[in-house]
């Protein structure tokens, strides 16, 4: 059957067809709807994990107990599993293993562009790159096995491109596989010395028999073209853009699989060729192998390392001129991201905001706050590094920042890598205030359950951690929760807490406001006559206000009436 | 057949997604080979959003680039400015007249272009402007704006409108096929 699936459907796809038993992954755009849709499957067992390092592992333990399994996470989250993953190279894997990891050329939504095939080359695993939705099915559907015959976790490196983009893919059915028997072999899974540096050398030797494997492996392949003059290797999205400009006119040897990459193949193709060019975005590694053959080659003197590329930019690099153009409208204002109308983190950003507070920030739609008019944050890191960023801000400054800074974090964010932090805090104790943004859902990434939602991946009932008494039980006496709705409560807790001598959190509780089951009031509405035009609510930066003849004004298809601006209007010209 | 290209533009919850679903579906319903790519993440947050839809015999790249547009159907006035020059010389581009402030013109950081329809005209671009809230809200909600906009393109891209009306009835929830049904026909005859 034929469908126009995007490229993380398609894996899943293929994974399913593959015989995949378990799935435990953490959100992260643009990676989330691989595991979105293996949830789908109630036939295998599909789950949210805390973080990247405990999805892997659930997914090496699953591998061990005889289930083929798959963990997927952005190119960020695999710093994050980095931990287990280089071991997991040498214990190798009892049924089949896959990591996706999905990388973000042009940082779409993520905060920094690293390419994650250094990781397989610095792992020593196998990775598999796919050129659209099509390839994501087949190599999905092919890993588990080759992860099985070679006795290694396999990688599938994605990118934003691809993982988001859609075309045909012709889907079968699924194989029904058996589960592997368990057998207790210490000297295969427990990495101590001893056995590690046995394993080592099969490491070693695996890399070989994967090198002669990638040499006839069906994903990398020769497409000749009549004009020799150049001949073109490339991966992933690049491909298309390369066939877009050059058709079948020139050879072009495109890798399936970045690692190993195959020696025999690039130097016969190199031969046949008088100028030999890499297209490969981020970092030029096809390129730096194919250096260390004794080949001359280009790539990254003609292309860079930043960014995106696309069919003009591949032209553009080999002298093509470009497809004529209206020039670009001068002074288009951006359109940058924003809170949304009534989102729950505005009232706290103000209230910090206005009270001048050093905020270090964290990863998730609260990010957003760091944006005009409000520019609350003064830091944005990783995952979790709001809250032991606090602690090294106020150990290096003393008492007077710990009297005006705090840390910024979200519930999924908080459970991800921010409780770390917060023993941290509680254990050397810093003086550091910890607002916790329980939104009661994963929203940036649209939209998954957590640990603290109570609902699993499926959105049935599930085990739920209470914030509230895991702060205390780490040993923060002072836990105070209030409605970010209410910035009068707001203030009144902020000024307590930044005060007390000693750890707290803040808890500022209210649900995303997209979530279906968040209940919108009544829009609310200015009052012209009374509005004086001081712009003190258009200083909330909310998206469903904006000034029009002297005046502010609501949209009332925005709007959901939370009520933040009213308390802001002096005048009580909004209601 | 050559490959064609079509950009939908919009603003974060406007409903480019769903527009983009059930173009690709009724292209994929005609046998060609199709490609359709969106970047989101943050398209809920009221940011700028663009979809590439492509399609034709064998179809390589997703992107659509500069100058490479054969349509633009843009959800949005300052969206419609923002993204002519990947219009394909001869081009069409057809424009909601809606105006959604962004964050700078909202601050007083920046000012709303006047006129900037006009503005796409005089350059040489062929504007064909419809008020597809008013239409939508005709059908009955506010959210039908992609559909109607759809209906639109549906006339330049010879498939018949009965096909489009069995892809929206397998894209949509059931409970709001009629009202897209009859959003469709409302652009598609506006």
């Amino acid at each position: 059957m034929k469908k126009l699936l995007i490229g993380n459907e398609a894996l899943a796809r293929g994974f399913y067809e593959g015989g995949i038993g378990v799935v435990s992954s953490y959100p992260g755009t643009p990676s989330t709807e691989i595991t979105e849709y293996l949830s789908t499957y109630r036939d295998i067992y599909s789950e949210w994990a805390p973080n990247e390092k405990v999805a892997a592992e659930v997914a090496f333990g699953a591998s061990l107990g005889g289930k083929r399994s798959v963990c997927a996470m952005k190119h960020v989250g695999l710093n994050v599993a980095a931990d287990p993953v280089f071991t997991m190279s040498y214990t190798g894997v009892n049924a089949g293993m896959v990591l996706c990891t999905a990388d973000d050329p042009a940082m779409h939504s993520s905060q920094n562009e690293q390419d994650s095939r250094h990781y397989a080359i610095a792992a020593k695993l196998p990775m598999l790159e796919p050129a659209d939705s099509g390839e994501a099915y087949a190599m999905a559907k092919a890993s588990f096995a080759l992860s099985e015959q070679f006795d290694t976790l396999f990688m599938i490196r994605m990118t934003t491109r691809i993982a988001h983009s859609q075309s045909i893919v012709e889907i079968g059915e699924r194989e029904e596989v058996a589960d592997k028997e368990y057998k207790k072999q210490p000297e295969k899974y427990i990495m101590m010395p001893a056995y590690a540096k046995r394993k080592h050398p099969v490491v070693e030797e695996r890399t070989k028999a994967l090198t002669a494997y990638a040499e006839t492996c069906p994903f990398n392949r020769v497409e000749d073209g009549a004009d020799h003059s150049l001949g073109i290797i490339t991966s992933g999205t690049c491909y298309q853009y390369v066939k877009e400009v050059f058709g079948d006119t020139v050879p072009v040897l495109k890798l399936g699989m970045v690692n190993p990459l195959p020696p025999q193949m690039i130097r016969d193709f190199a031969e046949k060729v008088d100028r030999l060019v890499v297209v490969e975005e981020l970092d030029g590694i096809i390129e730096s192998f194919v250096q260390s053959l004794g080949l001359p080659v280009e790539g990254k003197n003609l292309f860079s390392p930043i960014g995106e590329y696309s069919q003009s930019i591949v032209a553009r690099a080999f002298g093509k001129a470009d497809t004529p153009a209206l020039a670009p409208v001068e002074g288009v204002p951006g359109r940058p991201p924003m809170m949304c109308a009534g989102c729950p983190h505005r009232g706290i950003y103000y209230i910090l905001a206005k009270h001048k507070i050093t905020v270090i920030g964290d990863i998730g739609c609260y990010t957003l706050g760091a944006q005009p008019p409000l520019n609350a944050v003064d830091s944005v890191l990783c995952m979790g590094a709001s809250v032991s960023g606090l602690h090294g801000f106020n150990k290096a400054r003393g008492a007077e920042a710990e009297r005006k800074s705090v840390a910024v974090i979200g519930d999924s964010t908080f459970m991800h890598s921010g409780i770390t932090g917060l023993v941290d805090i509680a254990y050397n104790q810093s003086n550091s205030t910890v607002i916790i943004l329980d939104n009661s859902i994963t929203g940036m990434t649209g939209h998954q359950q957590n640990p603290t939602t109570g609902m699993d991946i499926h959105g049935d009932p599930s085990g739920k951690i209470d914030l509230e008494a895991l702060c205390h039980a780490i040993g923060i006496r002072r836990v105070a929760v209030v409605d970010p709705y209410d910035l009068a409560a707001c203030e009144k807790v902020l000024k307590e807490e930044l005060a007390a001598e000693e750890p707290s959190v803040i808890i500022s509780r209210r649900p995303c406001v997209l979530l279906k089951s968040v209940k919108k009031l009544p829009s609310l509405r200015v009052d012209a006559d009374a509005c004086r035009g001081c712009k003190a609510c258009m200083g909330l930066g909310c998206p469903a206000i904006s000034f029009r003849d002297k005046k502010a004004v609501i949209d009332e298809t925005l709007c959901v009436g939370c009520g933040v601006c009213r308390q802001k209007c002096a005048f009580g010209a909004i209601g | 057949m050559s490959t064609t290209s079509i950009m939908i533009v919009g603003v974060g919850g406007q409903g480019s997604l769903l527009a983009s679903k059930l173009l690709g579906r009724v292209l994929t319903a005609e046998n060609y080979d199709v490609k359709v790519s969106e970047v989101h993440g943050m398209s809920q947050r009221g940011g700028s959003v663009v979809t590439y839809v492509r399609f034709g015999d064998k179809v390589y790249s997703p992107i659509v680039d500069a100058g490479e547009a054969d349509f633009i159907i843009s959800f949005e006035k300052l969206e419609a400015a923002r993204y002519i020059s990947n219009l394909k010389i001869g081009g069409k581009i057809i424009v909601n007249s809606q105006q959604i402030d962004p964050m700078p013109v909202i601050t007083g950081a920046a000012s709303y272009p006047a006129e900037v329809l006009t503005t796409l005209r005089e350059m040489g671009a062929e504007v064909q402007e419809m008020d597809a809230l008013t239409l939508a809200m005709e059908a009955g909600s506010p959210k039908a704006v992609n559909i109607v906009l759809m209906g639109r393109l549906a006339r330049y891209l010879g498939i018949p409108a009965e096909k489009w009306i069995a892809a929206i009835e397998t894209t949509v929830a059931p409970a709001f096929v009629e009202l897209n049904k009859k959003a469709f026909a409302l652009g598609y005859n506006d």
